[in-house]
């Protein structure tokens, strides 16, 4: 192991970090979006519930990266789109990512919204009509809050599964950790070195916000504390 | 409408051939990584289960970092570090340039080793799901660990872990759209190339989104009839789940 190369390697991977991190973060709040839209649809109607299905049921059913390639190559098939005020942005690589990352995101965060969601009882939401809370206060005091606590595990999961997923980005030409790296190595063919280099950066990311949704769910749940026994789901 | 069927069809304007083949290509990929992610996993979660204390930490080390970096990375690594070290190789004898290596078995060798540490968390949880009673009587009876782990541990917690490694199986099959960055031509490369020299990319790759549902739902489908007809004559029986 070359440790000159290495020292010279690592600052020029961290330079990408900020366009990691920030294309997570994007995707993640609009997928939060899509899923809360998801979940009022499915709330709705009947129909409203069909369609919030077919939509996780294509997003889930497809690879992450075909998303990314029909939204950026895909839409300049149509004179339509090429034509149209929104051309410009998406003709962007960036936002093309970030909206495949959304949409992505959103299909799996509303099926662990769904599980939450499932997880509030009945006696809460009871306790909370008969106190005389309307539906929008119950749902923002008792109803989210509650499935919150009880989805966080599947969605720290889901949070550390997108900042994996940014890496795709690097695929159309987006260069955050996966793409300086890439590029890097088709300079110097060091493929080993420079990629175990990124692989080090993404596990201390992940590491990091794993370690800080646990710390998360320690602290949302107090009635566990005394005992110190862990979540057994 | 009808040109585009045209294009996706099997005559001679048709890219059908190339596109089945893609989609052949991916079950063959999804199919090696899954049995290798399967052949790991087991090791990995007797490892966990029985192994000495060091083995339960480098079984648990490999889990923490596989699950840690990205799967476009690791194909990456494996297979530009792959060419790297063959290349190496190749100079001490004397062969200069590059040299190519499969993309296949990069994407498989990578995908397996994703794989395996989720499939070892999923086995691992269908092992301590099985009631130690069962353990107990079997051992008992006088079975020796070897006779143990065919007749009552595998079909007990493979049972169990079906469901888990059904979800397992349809993230290989969408993982192994990433082996396309090799060149390899599975379903994602076959659209691509199909796009590329049509330029109608929206078509093709909503064919290719349509190869990749049509995969997972039938399989998802056959998932589901196994763990049906595994749960045969039992399923109230025990509140296990």
């Amino acid at each position: 192991m070359d440790i000159a190369f290495i020292a010279q390697i690592f600052p020029k991977l961290l330079a990408g970090l900020p366009l990691t991190l920030l294309l997570a973060v994007l995707s993640l709040l609009g997928g939060g979006l899509i899923a809360l839209g998801l979940s009022g649809l499915r709330a709705s109607s009947w129909i409203g519930a069909r369609v919030a299905d077919f939509y996780v049921y294509i997003f889930r059913g497809t690879p992450l990266l075909i998303q990314i390639f029909l939204i950026y190559y895909g839409l300049a098939q149509f004179p339509a789109v090429r034509h149209s005020v929104l051309w410009p942005l998406l003709r962007e690589p960036y936002v093309c990512a970030v909206l495949a990352l959304m949409l992505n995101d959103g299909a799996y965060t509303s099926e662990i919204l769904r599980g939450g969601l499932r997880a509030v009882s009945t006696g809460a939401i009871e306790a909370a009509r008969v106190s005389g809370m309307t539906r929008l206060t119950m749902l923002r005091r008792i109803v989210l809050p509650l499935a919150f606590r009880q989805a966080l595990p599947a969605y720290g999961a889901e949070i550390t599964s997108m900042v994996k997923a940014t890496s795709l980005a690097s695929v159309v030409t987006l260069m955050e950790i996966t793409g300086i790296a890439r590029a890097e190595v088709s300079e110097t063919y060091r493929a080993i070195e420079i990629f175990l280099c990124a692989a080090a950066i993404y596990l201390v990311l992940v590491t990091v916000i794993a370690r800080a949704v646990d710390w998360l769910e320690q602290h949302l749940s107090p009635y566990r504390r005394p005992t110190g026994a862990r979540s057994l789901a | 409408m009808d040109e585009s069927l045209t294009l996706l069809g099997f005559g001679p304007e048709g890219w059908g051939q190339v596109l089945l083949n893609g989609g052949l290509m991916t079950l063959a990929v999804s199919a090696c990584a899954f049995a290798l992610g399967l052949g790991l996993g087991t090791l990995c979660a007797w490892a966990r289960i029985a192994g000495s204390a060091p083995v339960q930490r480098l079984a648990q080390g490999y889990g923490v970092v596989m699950r840690g970096v990205p799967d476009l990375l690791v194909i990456y690594l494996f297979y530009f570090g792959g060419r790297q070290i063959a290349s190496a190789v190749a100079k001490q004898f004397g062969h200069v340039g590059p040299v190519e290596i499969s993309g296949f078995a990069a994407g498989c060798l990578a995908i397996g080793l994703l794989s395996g540490a989720t499939q070892a968390e999923v086995l691992r949880g269908a092992f301590h799901a099985i009631a130690p009673g069962t353990l107990e009587a079997a051992r008992v009876t006088g079975m020796r660990r070897w006779t143990m782990f065919p007749r009552i541990i595998a079909p007990l917690a493979l049972r169990t872990a079906l469901p888990g490694l059904g979800n397992q199986w349809q993230s290989v099959i969408k993982e192994s759209a990433l082996v396309s960055v090799t060149g390899l031509v599975e379903a994602l490369r076959a659209v691509t190339v199909a796009a590329n020299s049509t330029e109608l990319p929206f078509l093709f790759f909503l064919a290719g989104g349509g190869i990749y549902l049509a995969i997972t739902t039938i399989s998802g489908l056959l998932f589901r009839i196994a763990e049906w007809r595994s749960m045969r004559g039992q399923a109230a029986a025990t509140g296990r789940g």
